[in-house]
C-alpha cells in the first residue's frame, strides 16, 4: 500500500469520528416544549415578545412551529407538539371532541381585516364585511386565496357563505386559490392588486405592500378569537404535560395576558387578551 | 431596483456586525449539510464502487433506480421522512421529529442517490480503463476499490460538492421535518423562505446573497484542497 493510500485510510477514520461526534452533538436534549401555532403569532413577533419572559419566569424553553391552523392541529393530532395554539374555534372544539386535546382555553384575540388595492375597484370600502364580499363578486376582482385549510381560509370561506356565495367550487377565474400561508399570500395579493383576508397582525408586520390598504375593518363578524389546548397526554404518552400546562396556566395567568397585551407595532397593540378566569 | 441594492447593503451590514443570530442560522445550515453529505457519502460510495464492478442482475436496476432518486423532490423526502420520524410514526420513537438531526436524515436521503450515482458513472469508467491492468496484476477486490476511489478522487471531491450543494440549497426537506424553529432548527434557506413571507424582501435576498458566499468558500476551500493534493502525489 502506498503512503498516499494510508493517508486516504487515515482520512477515511477521521471522517467517521467527526460524523459520530456530529451525530452525538446533533441528538442532545434540552428541556422544551414544542408548540404548534400559527404563522400570525409568529410571523408578527409576538412569541419573539413573550417567551423570554415566560423563559425567565418558569425556565422552560418553548419551540414554536409556525403552520397553518389545519396542519397545526394535524401536528397535534399525530403527537409531534406539546402544546396546540391556533384560531379556528369549530376546528379547536373538534380537536378537543375526538380527545385529542385536553381542553380548549381562550386566550386571547385580534381581528381580520380586508385588503385589497387603494383604487377598490369593488367599491367594498366601508361597508360590512358579508357585503364587501358581495360586492367583490359582483365586480369580479380579483381575490386571493388561502387555500391552506388555515384559521384564516376558513374565516373567509365562512364570510363567502354568510354571502351564500360560493366562487371557490364554481372555479371562478378571478378567485385565485394560492393554498400558501399568510405572507406568501399576501405577496402574491401585492403583486397582482388583489383583495384578500388577512389578520391584523400579520398586516401590520408585513412590509411589501405595494398599493394595497384596508379596505374593510372593525366588523364584528371579524373577530378572531386564539385558543390553546394541551395535547392529550392520554393519547401521546410522551407529551411533556407538565411543563406544557406551565406554558397554558402562564398565558392566562395576569403576567402572561399582561405580556400579551404589551406587544405593539407602531404604538398599535396587535393581540387583546381575553382569558376567561 | 431598490430591492437589491438594500439587499446587497443589508447583506454587508450583517457580515461586518457578524450577527449573533446570522452567523447561528448560518453555522447551523453548515453543520446539518456538511453532515448529510459526510453520510451520504459512507453509504454512497460504496454502493456506488460495488454497483460499477459487478455482473450481478440488479445491477441495471439499481442503476435505474440511483439516476431517477437524483430528482427526488426535497419536498417529498420532506414529507415522508416527516410521516416517518413523526410520534405516530415508525421511528417516532427515536424523537427527531423538530431536531437537526431529523433535517440531517433528510437531506442525507435526498442527497445519497445523487452521489451514488455520478460516483457510479465515475467508477465504472475508471475501472473499464484499469480492468486489464487489475487481471494482470491479479488484485483482489478490495485492492481494485481501493485503487479506483483512489485514482478518481479529484473527481469524487466534484461529486462530494455536487452532493452538499443541493443539500444547503434546498428548503422543503428542512421546513416540513425541520420546523423552522427559532434557535434551534431554523436555517439559511428556511430563514429567506421566512423573511420572503414576513414581506421583507431585501432582508431575504441578503440572506440569500450571504448563503452564497458561504457555498462559494466551501467551494474554494475544495477547490486549493484540491490543488494541493494535485502538487503532492501527481
Amino acid at each position: 500500500m502506498t503512503p498516499a493510500m494510508n493517508r486516504l485510510k487515515f482520512l477515511h477514520f477521521l471522517l467517521v469520528i467527526f460524523v459520530a461526534t456530529a451525530l452525538r452533538a446533533a441528538s442532545a436534549q434540552t428541556a422544551s416544549i414544542v408548540v404548534a401555532s400559527t404563522t400570525s403569532t409568529e410571523q408578527s413577533g409576538l412569541f419573539n415578545h413573550i417567551l423570554p419572559q415566560f423563559k425567565k419566569t418558569t425556565g422552560i424553553d418553548v419551540k414554536i412551529v409556525a403552520l397553518g391552523t389545519g396542519q397545526a392541529l394535524d401536528v397535534g393530532r399525530r403527537g409531534d407538539a406539546d402544546v396546540v395554539f391556533v384560531h379556528d374555534q369549530a376546528a379547536e372544539e373538534k380537536f378537543v371532541a375526538d380527545g385529542f386535546g385536553v381542553r380548549r382555553i381562550p386566550v386571547m384575540y385580534n381581528d381580520f381585516v380586508l385588503i385589497g388595492p387603494a383604487d377598490d375597484p369593488a367599491k367594498a370600502s366601508g361597508r360590512d364585511i358579508t357585503t364587501a364580499f358581495k360586492s367583490m363578486y359582483n365586480a369580479k376582482s380579483a381575490f386571493v386565496s388561502r387555500g391552506d385549510k388555515s384559521g384564516t381560509h376558513a374565516a373567509e370561506l365562512r364570510f363567502w357563505k354568510q354571502a351564500n356565495l360560493d366562487p371557490a367550487s364554481e372555479k371562478a377565474s378571478w378567485y385565485r386559490d394560492t393554498g400558501s400561508g399568510m405572507g406568501s399570500a399576501l405577496n402574491t395579493a401585492a403583486a397582482m392588486s388583489a383583495y384578500i383576508l388577512a389578520d391584523r397582525a400579520t398586516w401590520l408586520s408585513f412590509k411589501n405592500r405595494q398599493n394595497l390598504k384596508i379596505i374593510v375593518e372593525g366588523d364584528a363578524k371579524l373577530f378572531n378569537q386564539y385558543g390553546v389546548m394541551l395535547v392529550s397526554p392520554q393519547k401521546h404518552s410522551h407529551v411533556k404535560a407538565a411543563a406544557g400546562q406551565k406554558f397554558i396556566d402562564w398565558l392566562v395567568s395576569a403576567e402572561g395576558q399582561s405580556t400579551i397585551a404589551s406587544y405593539k407595532i407602531g404604538g398599535e397593540q396587535l393581540f387583546f387578551p381575553n382569558a376567561v378566569k | 431596483m431598490s430591492v437589491i441594492a438594500d439587499a446587497f447593503s443589508a447583506a454587508l451590514d450583517m457580515i461586518v456586525r457578524s450577527d449573533a443570530t446570522l452567523t447561528e442560522i448560518a453555522l447551523l445550515s453548515l453543520r446539518v449539510s456538511g453532515t448529510a453529505t459526510l453520510i451520504a457519502i459512507a453509504i454512497a460510495l460504496p454502493l456506488a464502487a460495488w454497483v460499477a464492478q459487478t455482473r450481478s442482475r440488479a445491477r441495471e436496476p439499481i442503476i435505474l433506480l440511483l439516476n431517477a432518486a437524483m430528482a427526488l423532490p426535497p419536498v417529498i423526502v420532506g414529507l415522508v421522512v416527516y410521516l416517518l420520524l413523526s410520534r405516530s410514526g415508525p421511528l417516532g420513537a427515536l424523537g427527531w421529529l423538530f431536531t437537526p438531526s431529523g433535517m440531517i436524515f433528510a437531506q442525507t436521503i435526498l442527497i445519497a442517490p445523487i452521489i451514488a450515482a455520478l460516483a457510479r458513472q465515475t467508477l465504472e469508467d475508471a475501472n473499464a480503463e484499469y480492468r486489464d491492468l487489475f487481471t494482470s496484476l491479479a488484485l483482489t477486490r478490495t485492492q481494485r476499490t481501493k485503487t479506483l476511489l483512489f485514482e478518481t478522487r479529484f473527481s469524487l471531491l466534484v461529486l462530494l460538492l455536487a452532493g452538499f450543494g443541493r443539500a444547503i440549497a434546498e428548503v422543503g426537506a428542512v421546513m416540513m421535518v425541520g420546523g423552522n424553529i427559532a434557535g434551534h432548527t431554523r436555517v439559511m434557506t428556511t430563514s429567506i423562505a421566512l423573511e420572503t413571507s414576513k414581506g421583507e424582501l431585501a432582508l431575504a435576498l441578503a440572506l440569500g446573497i450571504i448563503l452564497l458566499s458561504i457555498v462559494l468558500i466551501v467551494s474554494g476551500a475544495a477547490q486549493l484542497a484540491n490543488a494541493y493534493l494535485k502538487r503532492r502525489y501527481v
